[in-house]
């Protein structure tokens, strides 16, 4: 279960404004998270709180493949982003590197500062505002890329050498 | 009953399910691309510990960002890669110069219709003028592919892009694609694969098809696929690509459809900071310019630099305009050097540098200083894509960057046309 506040903003928040490319020559990502959104909202790399939610417009994440824009958002502890639609490439890299990411129009009453309430599996968002809501669930496949905490996580579990097996027959 | 699309065919092919729009299959790619970004890529593929790649001979990697390295982490990215591609031994590894990805995979024959190409660049969909469903991905499932070889994809949804009649002499396949985005809007083919079809289509060359597809992404699809022709054929005949299936959508699918008269068009600009701010040309004529770039993978190969010198030739750029032209492989920068194109754009002015992705993505060779403005025939116009922040990038066709670079301001292609 997913509960945090939400942070609000609007349609097509490009990689860019996610995480601007002038720091991108930086591969560290507690000092790369440090400039996240800082183009559009000064205040939200210091004040997000793990288990936070950001709930947004259309189009979020569209403009470039990088994968550092979900990264920021997720080294930050941001526990979901919740938008009318996302661009198809941050859409992936979200739940690629294990950040839940969910298509829901009706979310678009929060605002800044409330409570968010998410089920990913049951496919529910409730807010402090009286919002009572639902969307359909990912696929069975992403859930469990998410619930494994991204792709290399996944796929590590496939490539683990297997262990000769010592215990009794 | 709608008939199946291009999409359908080719992901149920490579998944061996039958693919239902909205579905999420599990498929297994054709081709996977990956230019100095390999490097990160890299990187993941030991982190989730699989020993080799699923298949060397279906792996390309190509430098072409940051070619020749513009600063010493470029170099390092640079030599890891090379690392890799040694270790790893991946034959088709393109590091000495050879061109921007986007133009180099079909000239050296990697590109066949009916495949699945994935790419860790988001204008992978430009391969999709050769009948291919190719689309951009990141760099931790580029190194699940490298891996095994599979990825998942979302069975998208179809929109036919129709343009009847055919361009005008002022015109080219990119006012097209800026009518399109400027229409449908930046996000207006979200997740969707774009069918480019119409007598327009069918009329236009090879490279300018690639102009279509490649711009694709600017309106979020997935995809944009031009249907193979005779044109198609040849241009694949004369790379030596065999194999690949052609694949078309049913004649009785059912699905959106965008209808742009090219009777209609003008020549056209983007203006910032996005794609889909389109006005025409002819507005903007007061805008001066101190900086034109004809080049990237959506304007770089002959037919583009033969139009920018068909304006040129024999004229001179006033002293305040730079132009950069960078050709978009070495190939055709070696043509357009025998057929007399280089020397005509450099005796004008012009500044000509070897072939890759110069300045399209601020890395290198022509940022913009603050206060300034550019009109290039490249394919972003973001905020801080070309350099400052606070300098501005106009989109726009290579015959329009052509005349703008004459008059050094925003100039329709027609005013200084013979
Ligand atoms: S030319 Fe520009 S858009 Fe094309 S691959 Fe290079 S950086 Fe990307």
């Amino acid at each position: 279960m997913i509960k945090g506040r939400v942070w609000r903003y609007g349609d097509h928040v490009n990689t860019d404004l996610i995480i601007p490319g002038r720091y991108l020559d930086n591969y560290d990502m507690s000092s790369l998270a440090a400039h996240a959104m800082e183009d559009i909202d000064t205040g939200f790399a210091s004040a997000v709180r793990p288990g936070d939610v950001i709930v947004a417009g259309r189009n979020f994440g569209c403009g470039s493949s990088r994968e550092q824009a979900p990264l920021v958002l997720k080294e930050l502890g941001v526990a979901a982003v919740v938008a009318e639609s996302f661009a198809r490439i941050f859409y992936r890299n979200a739940i690629n590197v294990g950040l839940p990411v969910i298509v829901c129009a009706e979310s678009s009453s929060l605002a800044k500062g409330d409570e968010a309430e998410i089920d990913l599996r049951a496919g529910t968002i409730k807010g402090s505002n009286g919002l009572d809501t639902s969307f359909p669930p990912l696929p069975e496949k992403l859930l469990d890329i998410l619930e494994k905490g991204g792709l290399v996580e996944a796929m590590r579990q496939r490539f683990r050498p297997c262990r000769p097996n010592t215990g009794p027959r | 009953m709608s008939g199946r699309s291009f999409a359908q065919k080719i992901l149920s092919r490579a998944s061996g399910c039958n693919a239902e729009v909205g579905e999420t299959v599990v498929a297994k790619v054709d081709l996977a691309m990956s230019h100095e970004n390999a490097a990160l890529v890299s990187t993941k593929f030991k982190e989730i510990g699989a020993e080799k790649l699923w298949d060397p001979s279906k792996v390309v990697l190509i430098f072409d960002h940051r070619i020749p390295a513009n600063t010493v982490s470029a170099a390092e990215g640079h030599k890891t890669v090379r690392r890799f591609a040694e270790d790893e031994g991946i034959a088709n590894f393109y590091c000495h110069g050879e061109g921007i990805c986007h133009q180099v995979l079909p000239e050296k024959g990697h590109v066949l219709p009916g495949s699945l190409i994935v790419g860790s660049d988001s204008h992978t969909t430009t391969y999709g003028a050769f009948g291919a469903f190719a689309t951009g991905i990141g760099a931790t499932e580029m190194a699940a592919v490298w891996a095994t070889g599979e990825l998942w994809f979302r069975v998208p949804d179809t929109l036919k892009v129709r343009a009847e009649n055919e361009i005008p002499d002022h015109c080219m396949s990119k006012d097209l694609i800026l009518r399109a985005i400027g229409d449908l809007g930046a996000d207006g083919a979200d997740y969707r694969c774009v069918e480019y079809v119409g007598g327009a289509v069918d009329g236009m060359s090879v490279s300018s098809r690639m102009v279509l597809s490649n711009m694709a992404i600017e309106m979020g699809a997935k995809a944009g696929v031009c249907f193979p022709d005779a044109r198609t054929r040849e241009y694949l005949a004369s790379r030596d690509a065999t194999g690949g299936e052609e694949v078309f959508s049913d004649g009785d699918l059912v699905c959106d459809e965008h209808i742009i008269d090219c009777d209609d068009l003008v020549p056209l600009v983007a203006a910032p900071h996005s794609v889909d701010n389109v006005h025409p040309a002819a507005e903007l004529s007061d805008l001066c310019i101190d900086q034109a770039v004809l080049g990237s993978c959506t304007n770089g190969r002959l037919e583009d630099l033969h139009a920018a010198a068909s304006l040129l030739r024999g004229r001179q750029i006033p002293k305040g305009v730079r132009l950069i032209v960078v050709p978009a492989s070495r190939e055709v920068q070696l043509d357009a050097m025998e057929d007399g194109t280089i020397a005509a754009l450099m005796s004008s002015g012009a500044i000509v540098t070897n072939p890759g992705c110069g300045p399209c993505l601020g890395a290198h060779q022509g940022i913009l200083a603050s206060g300034e403005r550019a009109i290039a025939t490249t394919n972003r116009n973001f905020r801080g894509r070309m350099g400052s922040p606070d300098a501005e990038v106009f989109l726009a066709s290579p015959l329009t960057v052509a005349a703008s670079a004459l008059t050094g301001r925003i100039t329709d292609p027609r005013e200084v046309m013979g």
